[in-house]
């Protein structure tokens, strides 16, 4: 089996794994309670705090452990509307391409009364400083954008953006569930204000994260209840999940120059493989992309029968067609690039991790070359752009 | 559980009546790119029995088999029984499909009925001209 869909999700790491068993076993303690069996499980929630912390520069009271990414973005923004709601501020920038954790929680707000401006972000898949600062008001409470696009992997300039928002002293969210583990992120240096993050993209359990807020930035809790994490989300801490997702992040981090390289070549061999079959091409920038990154489009075919075929030849990707995602559209980051629903609806994202090999990259090119081939075979849509009834697109 | 039953899988992986028939007695085309999914048939009629049929497909994999399976359902019936295909029977032919997918052997439906249509107003045009 090939497993190239690590933007869904990842394996847990051998490491993350052995931590998750030996705290789970011998930590059970509740972290809250004053007896040394929950004390000493309180230390582990804090050295994980502290691990986390050091790896994106910030203190470890600026950490907060939620469920992961979703849940974070959701604080996050929440607690920025609220305390620009007290100053008569309730503008809020971010971009068309944004995680649904992000875009739906602005929907809510919108319907409370906020104005919401989502910026282009171009056929390249990104937004560029300048935009960000010319959309900003007196009433802007936050400027909230992805550190990397989880479709199509395009890397935003965030230190830029960082600079921007603090010269107009606007709060800065980033939802950096894609990026961490993969490039590196000083919280300080990016002037980034608040960031999410999702333990189950970088080998962590699933059901783990965390939110960056700044000192001094009042978060409005979602979760009431009990005094945990300062009182900010209420519940008895996951700790072996938190443990464990501190140890994946370590070793990450610790990987980060290596990784990198070794992945960004398996990915440019995957892209100049895939951009040999005719009438295809690659969603996104090409270099300032993501290193494992790579997402296509595919005209006259549709990508949920490509997923199953790929499926039946031991390949897991995913796809942005309509039919993948239970609605009529297709993906709203392809919409958002440009690209039209014809062509969208053929995409397929392949996220590969170091596991991979040579050979398995080779195989891929092979495999979605002939799926492609074999549905065109039998696409009315195909065989009108052959005769020439219907002009091709890419 | 899978997303899809063995019989649906079936029919999208070995397609049954996958093609084109040249001179058809009937075409439909049904569905647009817009919603991701296309679907053309192709009747070969004789006698007002279906004689033959093909079809292509652009769409998912519940598209692919509700075409497949809709082309079986109707192969060697007569054009007012064929008429009378709905999409539940397509979709119980499959053994089901999921929910949010029935809309695919809606079309498979749309695409037939499209198709006699087309044969109807054919023949018409023949016996009046
Ligand atoms: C960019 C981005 N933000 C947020 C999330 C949500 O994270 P989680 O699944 O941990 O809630 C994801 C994961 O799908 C993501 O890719
Ligand atoms: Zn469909």
């Amino acid at each position: 089996m090939i497993y190239a869909d690590n933007a869904a999700t990842t394996k847990m790491s051998e490491l993350a794994l052995k931590r998750f068993v030996e705290v789970a076993s011998n930590e059970f303690g509740n972290p809250s309670s004053l007896y040394s069996i929950g004390q000493s499980a309180k230390d582990v929630l804090e050295n994980a705090r502290a691990d986390v912390a050091s790896v994106i520069n910030a203190d470890p009271r600026e950490i907060i452990f939620t469920s992961g990414g979703s849940e974070a973005d959701n604080q996050a923004i929440i607690s920025a509307a609220k305390l620009g709601e007290k100053n008569g501020k309730k503008h809020i920038i971010s971009t068309a391409f944004e995680h649904h954790a992000v875009l739906h929680t602005l929907e809510k707000l919108k319907k409370e009364g906020f104005e919401i401006t989502l910026l282009d972000v171009h056929s390249n898949g990104i937004v560029t400083a300048d935009e960000v600062e010319a959309a900003i008001k007196d009433e802007t409470c936050l400027v909230t954008i992805m550190f990397a696009n989880n479709e199509i992997g395009t890397i935003q300039p965030i230190r830029e953006i960082g600079a921007v928002c603090r010269k107009h002293n606007v709060l800065f969210h980033t939802d950096a569930v894609q990026a961490i583990g993969h490039l590196p992120i000083d919280v300080q240096e990016y002037n980034i204000d608040m960031l999410s993050s999702s333990g189950h993209k970088f080998h962590g359990p699933k059901g783990t994260g965390f939110l960056y807020a700044k000192k001094g930035i009042r978060l409005t809790n979602l979760i009431e209840g009990g005094a945990q994490e300062k009182g900010k989300r209420a519940g008895t801490e996951n700790v072996p999940g938190i443990a464990a997702m501190a140890e994946a992040l370590k070793a990450a981090v610790a990987n980060i120059p290596q990784h990198n390289d070794s992945l960004r070549a398996k990915r440019d061999r995957l892209i100049e493989g895939l951009l040999q079959i005719p009438h295809s091409a690659l969603n996104g920038d090409r270099d300032s992309r993501l290193p494992g990154n790579v997402n296509f489009c595919f005209e006259g075919i549709e990508g949920e029968s490509l997923l199953l075929l790929l499926d039946d030849k031991g390949i897991s990707a995913s796809s942005g067609s309509a039919c993948t995602s239970g609605s009529l559209d297709p993906s709203h980051v392809l919409l958002a690039i440009g690209r039209v629903h014809d062509v969208a609806h053929g995409s397929l994202r392949l996220s590969i991790e170091d596991d991979i090999t040579n050979e398995d990259i080779e195989y891929i090119i092979r495999s979605v070359r002939e799926v492609v081939e074999y549905l065109r075979g039998f696409s009315p849509i195909w065989r009108d752009l052959v005769a020439g009834k219907k002009q091709f697109i890419l | 559980m899978a997303l899809y039953s063995e019989k649906v899988m079936d029919h999208f992986r070995n397609p049954r009546n996958v093609g084109v028939i040249e001179d058809a007695d009937g075409v439909g085309e049904v569905g647009n790119a817009k919603c991701g999914d296309i679907m053309k048939m192709y009747l070969k009629i004789d006698n007002d029995i279906i004689t033959d049929v093909k079809f292509e497909t652009f769409g998912c994999g519940s598209a692919i088999a509700s075409s497949s399976m809709a082309t079986e359902l109707i192969k060697g019936r007569p054009v007012d029984e064929a008429l009378q295909l709905t999409n539940k029977a397509v979709a119980e032919a499959l053994d089901g499909l999921p929910d949010y997918k029935m809309h695919c052997s809606v079309l498979a439906e749309e695409a037939i009925k499209n198709a006699l249509d087309d044969y109807h107003s054919k023949k018409d045009l023949k016996t009046e001209g």
